[in-house]
């Protein structure tokens, strides 16, 4: 039986949609491997001694979160069991929303992290690497108040931090530009403040090369997997494993489709030989 | 005189930019410093900009009634919501100019601005996003086939990172012996991007690196001028 190359597609549509939707909805439960990477992240944190202050940058929009939600909201949870304070940026627009949704997650387990002592969201700044080198100066220039417009001064959080050298780590979650590269470049190459983050699975391979020895980028959570591989190791059960299931069987099916359509080409070539 | 000016601006910022990286230094640092400053006040311009285009290029469409016209209708007044309910009733916790709107928020459990993000803009969104695994598997099928070296080299390595990639990859070779560990999927889909990947990668960045310096010097000394738009 000949299919149309579009009875095909829906039929390749219709089983990836089923076999994403029932790992969702029925969570198998695999385990992972916790990578190399994910490994230097959590050190990073876990090292850091309490009440230092550090920055969390979420530079990406809703069409990534699947992806970056849960690293971020990881990450959270993990500085607040270090008794770390955060500051939120954000370099993109949504990521202020962003920022606010994990935080509001992360606190239904934290009840006694209070706003502007323990955690500040200061918002979005146009202006990507150079917003980040007016950072390396002067905080308060760039972030005059915070998103519920409390001056910079009157939040207790930040009486010590001046410049970015007073912060402990960075870590941007990005999708792109400006976001990770933007950080690496002038925090830690500029400043010397260690800096690390996540991105998109296909994004990471282009931000390997800068997990060196000169250590540009303390660690890389890549994708969906790195966030699940992070809260494991954190002892989280949040969205990114439950994902994992959904990821891996779809990731296997389409290694079936792979298989599928060279077998297909390989029968026509057999009967044009013929 | 309109062509010479920037030009010569051009020259002028980039030269004391690219000089204060070697001289860090007064005057070069608060020069560059009011620089910064300035160049954040016009990216902040640059967003107004950008949505001064955005409606006259949609309602250019609309009065016109060019192809798919109602999708660009759309757009706007989506974009004419957010923006008066943003600008009315203010998010979370920064009040608008009506203030924080309590009643709304009594009866939608959000301010307005707030409902429509977390319920149409950001599941639309996601929701975009995410058709691009469909897309991805209908490309597999049809257009991932072995023909030659290169393309059997691509499989096999795609392959191997996909499998060790997700959790499937580590119940495969997860039995393997200790002495046998390289072989494990997940193992050998690190070593692949930490090697060849990144041999790879820092090739393309080192060329992409020379070739920004290049363009950069191009702009300053004013070889380059497509920036200022027009033909010449």
């Amino acid at each position: 039986m000949k299919l149309s190359v579009l009875a095909e597609r829906r039929i390749i549509y219709l089983v990836l949609f089923v076999a994403v939707a029932l790992p969702l909805l029925f969570p198998i439960g695999w385990k992972t491997e916790v990578s190399g990477y994910t490994q230097m992240v959590y050190d990073l944190v876990e090292n850091t001694p309490e009440n230092e202050v550090v920055i969390i940058s979420f530079d990406y929009d809703p069409s990534t979160m699947t992806e970056l939600q849960p690293m971020g909201e990881a990450m959270i949870e993990h500085a607040f069991k270090r008794k770390q304070k955060i500051i939120a940026t954000a370099l993109w627009p949504m990521g202020v929303q962003m920022a606010e949704q994990a935080f509001d997650k992360v606190l239904k387990d934290y009840h006694d992290k209070q706003r502007g002592v323990d955690y500040v969201n200061l918002g979005y700044k146009v202006g990507g690497m150079v917003t980040i080198q007016a950072m390396g100066r002067d905080l308060k220039e760039v972030f005059p108040t915070d998103t519920r417009n409390t001056p910079y001064e009157e939040i207790p959080l930040l009486m010590n931090v001046r410049r970015l050298k007073d912060i402990a780590w960075v870590s941007s979650l990005s999708s792109g530009v400006p976001g990770l590269k933007e950080w690496m470049m002038v925090a830690r190459d500029s400043y010397n403040v260690p800096v690390t983050g996540g991105c998109t699975a296909v994004s990471a391979p282009g931000f390997f090369p800068y997990v060196n020895e000169q250590q540009q980028l303390t660690g890389l959570l890549g994708g969906l997997k790195a966030a699940s591989e992070y809260e494991s190791l954190i002892g989280r059960l949040g969205s990114a494993t439950t994902k994992m299931d959904a990821q891996s069987i779809a990731h296997l099916l389409i290694l079936i489709f792979i298989a599928l359509g060279n077998i297909k080409v390989f029968a026509a070539k057999r009967r044009k030989n013929k | 005189m309109k062509r010479s000016l920037p030009l010569f601006f051009a020259f002028i910022v980039g030269f004391i930019v690219l000089l204060s990286e070697f001289i860090p230094h007064s005057p070069f640092n608060q020069i560059v410093s009011t620089l910064e400053g300035w160049f954040m006040i016009i990216s902040g311009f640059a967003i107004l900009l950008g949505q001064i285009s955005l409606i006259r290029m949609n309602t250019h469409k609309i009065a016109h009634r060019l192809p798919n016209w109602q999708y660009h209708l759309a757009g706007l007044i989506s974009f004419a919501l957010m923006l008066s309910f943003g600008l009315l009733w203010g998010m979370r916790e920064t009040p608008g100019i009506l203030g924080d709107a309590p009643g709304i928020q009594a009866w939608l459990g959000l301010k307005p601005f707030d409902y429509l993000f977390d319920n149409a803009y950001l599941p639309l969104s996601a929701t975009l996003f995410s058709l691009l695994a469909f897309f991805i598997a209908s490309a597999a099928y049809r257009a991932f086939i072995i023909r030659g070296l290169e393309s059997n080299l691509l499989m096999i390595t795609a392959i191997i990172v996909i499998i060790g990639r997700t959790s499937i990859g580590t119940m495969f070779t997860g039995w393997l012996p200790e002495n046998l560990q390289f072989w494990h999927f997940p193992n050998l889909a690190d070593f692949i991007m930490e090697y060849p990947n990144t041999a790879a990668q820092r090739a393309i960045l080192i060329s992409a690196g020379l070739g920004i310096v290049g363009s950069s010097l191009r702009i300053i000394l004013g070889i380059e001028r497509s920036y200022l738009g027009g033909d010449k």
